[in-house]
């Protein structure tokens, strides 16, 4: 059932949408700071908004979807309120980026094909590089960027977050 | 042109004719080049990379992609060539479907051949993909995943060419797909049928659907009668898949196997399309008598019908409501013979023999269906005859030729027309010239409209006859068209829309051909066919003269007439998904307001409606008694922006109206001053 | 518009410099961030104000308040040592401070600022003597190295103009709009022999001499700012520190092209350098050097960001434009080039960040001046980035023809070892050129690094990154990293690209899973030659570089995976078990406490032993077991 919120969250959303396509003259050629901005509101991707920003914009909603696929920022699945990005270019690598990709996968419960937990609160990321290749292995939840670090401290990352929210 | 231009392929010199690529140029010089996704028609795509050569002092690169320039020297079949080419297509067969032996496409496939030439004999890669599901839904076309090589040729088809972009890509990398929006179905998509995605298609992927199997079910049911029509296309494209030249029409072949097939009465659909020429140009005649003088769209051509419903359907009044003959010869044997056999029209199966998909989504709609029961039960492709035919073990190139069945089996020069460009409007011009002239119109050969070269068109104006029409091909030619005929830049009385380039000799059912000039060659094998036709003009054909007066009013546009051969259309929504819930609560009878916000709504300000209507829901406190959903067709696009507001349908809404109506409706009228 | 003269901004900046009496400058840039960069300015300023000590704070050199001292406290971009950061520099010494952190804040202002003291604990040690370093000048890092490029990313503030400007800013693009016409703004680049610092090393100059020749009413001029190779940030730190550096480049570059319009692509992993590089453009708007007729010429030129969407293969010039015309990234066939014909199908300069912050720098010195550093064929300096076993990492800019041997044992200090000490012996080898680049070796160690000497040896500059890796690396394993990641980033839209890639990681997989076979090899080979020879773009094109250089430098690393059958580094889970040795086994238990699955058994001080159908081979065990007594060993 819709709680009074929801409804708030989604006509809120709903003009936020209206307001973006507003924003760039409903260009075409500006889907993809389209999406982006969409993606902001909504988190994801839903599948009606994308049939409308196609319809606004004039172009086939195939081809939006196929636009929406083919970048990895775009997501049609709602994410978590928490994206862990893991760091996984060369020099995270080789400090140690896949075990820190296990322990989130092992705390989390995740795996290579599930990436958001059912409760929604986490989502897990790589990234081919944050270019904090200084700082490696590097982890970015949301906008923090967390620096060399350790499978012990990525578990206890993770409590931290938990603990936040319960 | 300066001194002859050449260029050296494999130690052979070759000149240069103002060729765009090289590829052009190597096929010119009688070397064989394999390509998937290299079509003239598109844009060079560049993606199957089979196409290389090596190009003296540049390397290794792609034919398709490079201009041609004097002097080059290239070699197309080097050892490292060919080596490079068997790798591709190994690539290429390490996670294709290989179920060959029951594949469609099995005898046109140019993976399969390639693979043949190229001597692959064992794939050294392994499979590496999940399989994917295949797309069963629609009831023109099929679509097999697992057999695309992702050449694009159908999605630059439908987006280049059709203006539709039903399918697209998705995804990135080695998950790349073809797919209509959303992983969904063609079924659930704004895809016309056209079928011209699996007539591209080098392989499976997209194949149309047969309906072979239900149609032996029908012939060996003894309760049924099963009767078949053949449209005006068919006949001049069956042979190529009985090795007989491309130009032969062989009707009376067909008709013979059609009987020996086991069907009771065989009918020719341009008996149809003669009627057609009839009601078509009365009601044309009418529409102006009566002082509408838009333009009047044909509507014989499915494909453009279901465009027409899904992108303008503020057209849709200017839509001939004619049927489209198949259906005219559906609806009237299907009548008559049940009064002859004594049987009611459920127990007569009538098979359509079409050179179209779209013939297969338009026999289920239902206006094309009397007391719940369809005009036209199933339609076969060519090409499922050419199957059926050699199924039932004929010889076709032996088979000594028999007639067609009456009444509908006579037909003119006029009707055979439709099936190729033009043809239409040529016949209906011509019987207005005759009906309202009594003479022969001097001639009819539309022209290339030299402002716009996406159409071509025949001004007349002879005495009474007074006529602008446009011929157009190609529904991304057609919406150019419409285009300026909303801006007024150019006025056409009547516009033939086909949604196949060419026309239906090159519609998607028509046997598999990679050759270019296919379509011209059934063109004049048609034309040739309708010359030898003893009768020229449809109401010459005393079966239409008796039709009329035994079951359509005696004249056309009558009563009976248009119940039995006129038919309506819908707006369709474009695509099959949820509205947009914006606003919903759980008071127990909250006000319902959906919103459409389809194409032709939307640009009617349905969005102001919305964002207004969501402003004025949260400025008065209406949360709890208000479910706002935004919807994406409500179908009655020409008086749009269409609002429901609890039971009410209003049109032409404005802000102000919407709001009125909810405050009526929330009981806020008389308290709030 | 009137332009706001760039000699009068210089003389109030240079006034107001001159009244302070500190100048404390944070590195602001991602790691210096990410390490609490912001919070010790927070603590610097909060420790100033909340105080009544006789100094006053200014952020962007206001006039002081009668009777203090001026300190202005600013944030500079990027200063490369990202490993010792939060750096904090303080002026006019030029102390600088690593590692700094929020309750450092007092010390400083107390000692530094009020009494001139230098905090020992805070001063960088120099791992291999364990000498202090009072200053930049001080550290190897930075003294063996030739900022140019670099150099104003960590002295100005990149959300201040004035800065960049006090710097001679945007001089040189004036006096390229206002005297130069553009064939002589392409001469200059040709004559100073700038190349695409994106990978390629194509002329600058002549590219945009393709694009002048096109006779068009638009040209569009992009910065590309899509840096993907994983392990390179040199891009991002210079739109980071030292965005007016990009425009300042793209308004040349559109006055030697005709260039109407600029765009610039930007990675979306980097936000802070998108926030910056728009306050830089709305400054230079209001300035009046971006717009309607910049510096008072008729010239029209202005600059719009777009931000990418997780995309590699958008780094490719084609396919960058196909993005910004809101498309799916996927490169096209070329001819026709993008310079002739690109962004909406007009002639379109693409070029790298770093090339463009290179050209206001060769424009104003001139073409000889810039070809006195790096060599014939590629003169100037280069920024790359310095990772992996390696002592100091971070970000360095070095002459053309520096040798890698100079950037791993002195800027770098020496490789490490997987104990984390300095043991130069333990070199194995050093991936340059990321994912379309190779593998160098010692005997590469001493070849000047330049764009035609790396094609010889089968490794190429690419977009700069360095990563030098010890013997514990498996070769394997890193072509297979490499691999991997180009797989996930093919757009897929040409066969061998698509498909080869794939094929080409599976192959790896069976090296390195036991499966292979010395045909297994020669399959690899022959593919990864298909795919470079027939792919569409460069993407595919390099994609097989690093497996053929390692397949070629360490041939015999890759047939021991397939022959023995074993992983000579012990990387390949699927080749290597884990054992104890009993005789050595304390029985201590820590490898059993540290075991993340439960597969070591024993009891307290007695030999363990590990269950290998549990072990998932993670080496946890052997980091924390004290004795020597896990090996890894063939299986």
């Amino acid at each position: 059932m819709a709680t009074p919120t929801m409804t708030a969250e989604k006509l809120h959303n709903f003009s936020k949408v209206c307001e973006i396509l507003d924003r760039f003259d409903r260009l075409p050629s500006k889907i993809i700071p389209i999406l982006q901005a969409v993606q902001e509101e909504y988190r994801y991707l839903p599948e009606e908004i994308l049939t409308f920003v196609a319809t606004s914009l004039g172009i086939s909603p195939a081809r939006v979807f196929g636009i929406a696929t083919f970048y990895s920022h775009f997501s049609l699945e709602p994410k978590g309120k928490y994206i862990i990005k893991v760091c996984d270019g060369t020099a995270c690598h080789v400090k140690g980026s896949s075990g820190l990709i296990e322990t989130i996968q092992r705390e989390l419960k995740l795996s290579e094909k599930e990436h958001t937990t059912p409760d929604l609160l986490f989502t897990l990321e790589t990234v081919s590089c944050l270019g904090a290749c200084g700082l490696a292995p590097a982890v970015v939840i949301n906008d923090k960027v967390y620096g060399q670090v350790s499978n012990k401290q990525m578990s206890e990352l993770i409590a931290e977050y938990k603990a936040m929210e319960a | 042109m300066n001194k002859a231009e050449t260029i050296t392929i494999n130690g052979k010199v070759v000149p240069l004719e103002g060729e765009k690529n090289l590829l052009s140029v190597i096929r010119k010089a009688g070397v064989e080049m394999p390509t998937f996704c290299y079509h003239s028609e598109l844009s060079v795509y560049g993606a199957c990379r089979l196409c290389i050569v090596d190009i003296e002092g540049r390397g290794i690169d792609t034919s398709c992609s490079t201009p041609p320039r004097a002097g080059m020297s290239i070699k197309t079949h080097t050892p490292k060539l060919r080596k490079m080419r068997k790798t591709l297509i190994e690539l290429l067969l390490a996670n294709h479907d290989t179920s060959c032996t029951s594949c469609d496409k099995s005898s046109a496939c140019k993976l399969k051949d390639l693979a043949a030439d190229l001597g692959v004999k064992e794939i050294p890669f392994k499979k590496t993909r999940e399989p994917r599901k295949p797309d069963l839904l629609s009831p023109s076309l099929l679509r097999y995943p697992d057999k695309c090589v992702l050449c694009g040729d159908c999605v630059r088809y439908c987006n280049e060419i059709q203006g539709v972009g039903a399918i697209d890509f998705a995804y990135r990398g080695e998950d790349v797909v073809v797919t209509p929006a959303f992983n969904k179905s063609l079924a659930q998509v704004d895809c016309i049928n056209c079928g011209q995605c699996a007539a591209v298609c080098p392989t499976g992927a997209i194949v149309p659907r047969s309906e072979i199997d239900d149609v032996w079910s029908a012939l060996a049911d003894e309760s049924k009668t099963v009767v078949a029509q053949i449209a005006p296309a068919v006949r001049a494209a069956l042979g190529e898949m009985f090795n007989m030249p491309a130009s032969s029409v062989t009707l009376g072949k067909i008709m013979a196997a059609l009987k020996y097939i086991g069907f009771k009465e065989v009918y020719d659909t341009s008996f149809g399309a003669d009627l057609t020429v009839m009601e078509e140009t009365n009601e044309y005649l009418e529409r102006r008598r009566a002082g509408d003088n838009k333009t009047m769209f044909t509507s014989c051509c499915p494909g453009w019908v279901k465009y027409a419903e899904q992108f303008h359907p503020d057209l849709i009044p200017q839509l001939s409501s004619c049927m489209s003959p198949q259906g005219m010869v559906g609806s009237l044997s299907k009548k008559l013979l049940s009064q002859t056999e004594g049987k009611s029209e459920k127990d007569i199966v009538m098979v359509s023999i079409m050179p179209c998909t779209a013939k297969k989504f338009e026999k289920d709609r239902e206006e094309l269906s009397r007391d719940g029961s369809p005009l036209v039960d199933y339609v076969l492709t060519t090409q499922e005859l050419g199957k059926m035919i050699k199924e039932a073990g004929i010889v076709f190139e032996d088979i000594a030729p028999a007639a067609a069945d009456l009444p509908f089996g006579l037909y003119s020069e006029a009707g055979l027309g439709f099936g190729a460009t033009a043809g239409v409007s040529e016949a209906v011009a011509r019987y207005a010239s005759r009906a309202l002239n009594n003479q022969e119109l001097s001639s009819y050969e539309p022209v290339t409209n030299e402002d716009f070269p996406f159409w071509k068109e025949a001004i007349i104006d002879e005495d009474n006859v007074k006529i602008r029409i446009a011929v157009v091909a190609g529904l991304g030619n057609t919406e150019k068209l419409i285009e300026k005929i909303n801006a007024r830049e150019v006025s056409y009385d009547l516009v033939e829309v086909m949604a196949c380039p060419d026309g239906c000799v090159a519609g998607a059912g028509q046997p598999v051909s990679y050759d270019h000039g296919i379509a011209d060659k059934r063109k004049t094998a048609l034309k040739n066919a309708g010359k030898i036709t003893p009768i020229h003009c449809p109401e010459d054909n005393p079966y239409i003269q008796r039709i009329y007066e035994k079951m359509l009013g005696s004249k056309p546009g009558s009563h009976e007439a248009h119940e039995l051969v006129h038919t309506k259309y819908q707006s369709r929504k474009r695509i099959d998904n949820d509205s947009m819930e914006l606003a919903v609560t759980d008071h127990e009878a909250p006000v319902e307001i959906n919103v459409c916000v389809g194409t032709s709504c939307f640009l009617r300000g349905s969005q102001d409606i919305l964002s207004g209507m969501t402003a004025k829901i949260d400025q008065e406190g209406w949360k709890d008694r208000i479910n706002l959903k935004a919807t994406f067709c409500s179908e009655n696009c020409s008086h749009g922006p269409t609002v429901t507001v609890g039971e009410k349908k209003m049109h032409k809404t404005s802000l102000d109206s919407v709001v009125a109506e909810v405050e009526e409706q929330l009981g806020l009228v008389t308290s709030r001053k | 518009m009137m332009e706001a003269v760039l000699e009068k901004i210089k003389e109030e900046v240079k006034n107001k410099k001159e009244c302070l009496s500190h100048s404390i400058v944070i590195c602001a840039g991602t790691g210096c961030i990410a390490n609490g960069a912001m919070e010790v300015h927070a603590a610097l300023a909060e420790y100033i104000n909340k105080n009544n000590l006789p100094l006053t704070l200014t952020l962007k050199e206001e006039l002081p308040e009668e009777g203090k001292d001026p300190v202005l406290l600013s944030k500079s971009g990027c200063q490369g040592f990202c490993q010792v950061g939060p750096l904090v520099t303080i002026e006019p010494n030029g102390i600088l401070y690593t590692k700094v952190k929020a309750e450092n804040a007092q010390d400083i202002i107390e000692k530094t600022i009020l009494k001139g003291e230098v905090i020992e604990d805070l001063l960088y040690k120099e791992p291999a003597t364990g000498r202090s370093c009072q200053s930049h000048r001080d550290i190897p890092f930075y003294t063996r190295q030739e900022r140019t490029v670099l150099k104003s990313c960590g002295n100005i503030d990149p959300e201040n103009i004035g800065d960049y400007i006090y710097s001679g800013g945007y001089e040189a693009a004036r006096d390229m709009i206002l005297n130069k016409e553009p064939q002589e703004v392409c001469d200059i680049m040709k004559d100073a022999g700038l190349r695409g610092r994106g990978g390629g090393g194509f002329a600058t100059g002549r590219k945009w001499e393709l694009a002048l020749r096109q006779d068009t009413d638009e040209k569009y001029i992009i910065c590309n700012g899509d840096e993907g190779d994983p392990g390179a940030f040199m891009d991002r730190s210079v739109m980071e520190g030292n965005p007016h550096a990009v425009l300042e480049g793209m308004i040349i570059a559109a006055k030697a092209c005709g260039g109407t319009e600029g765009q610039i692509y930007v990675r979306m992993e980097y936000p802070l350098a998108v926030e910056r590089i728009n306050i830089a453009i709305e400054e230079a708007r209001a300035h009046g050097y971006l717009g309607k007729g910049i510096f008072g010429s008729d010239f029209d030129f202005d600059i719009f960001v777009m931000e990418g969407a997780g995309a590699f293969v958008c780094g490719e010039a084609s396919a960058m434009t196909e993005s910004i015309m809101g498309r799916r990234g996927m490169p096209r066939v070329k001819p026709p080039r993008t310079a002739e014909q690109g962004l909406w199908g007009k002639p379109t300069v693409v070029n790298n960040v770093e090339t463009l912050a290179c050209v206001p720098l060769i424009a104003a010195k001139g073409a000889e001046e810039y070809r006195k550093v790096g060599t014939d064929g590629s003169p100037g300096t280069k920024t790359f980035a310095l990772t992996g076993h390696v002592a100091n990492t971070g970000l360095i800019e070095v002459p053309f023809g520096t040798t890698l041997r100079e950037i791993i044992f002195n800027i770098g200090g020496g490789v490490l070892n997987s104990k984390g000490e300095i043991d130069n012996d333990d070199f194995k080898a050093v991936q340059i050129g990321g994912p379309s680049g190779g593998c160098l070796i010692e005997e590469h160690l001493d070849i000047p690094l330049d764009f035609d000497s790396l094609k010889t040896v089968g490794a190429m500059v690419g977009s700069g990154g360095l990563v030098v890796m010890n013997k514990s690396t498996c070769m394997v394993q890193i072509a297979r990293f490499f691999m991997k990641f180009t797989q996930s980033e093919s757009c897929g839209k040409c066969v061998p690209c698509r498909e080869g890639t794939r094929q080409i990681l599976e192959l790896i997989d069976d090296v390195a899973q036991g499966r292979g076979t010395m045909e297994t090899l020669d399959l690899l080979e022959d593919l990864c030659e298909t795919v470079a020879e027939s792919s569409l773009c460069g993407l595919g094109k390099s994609a097989p570089s690093p497996v053929l250089s390692t397949m070629q430098q360490f041939r015999e690393e890759w047939e021991a995976h397939v022959k023995d059958m074993t992983c000579p580094t012990g990387n390949c889970k699927d080749l290597v078990s884990y054992a104890i040795t009993a005789d050595l086994c304390k029985g201590c238990t820590a490898c059993k406490r540290a075991c993340p699955v439960g597969a070591i058994e024993g009891a307290v001080k007695q030999a363990h032993t590990i269950d290998e159908e549990k072990c998932i081979r993670c080496g946890a065990c052997v980091d924390t077991c004290r004795f020597n007594a896990i090996t890894v060993g063939g299986n």
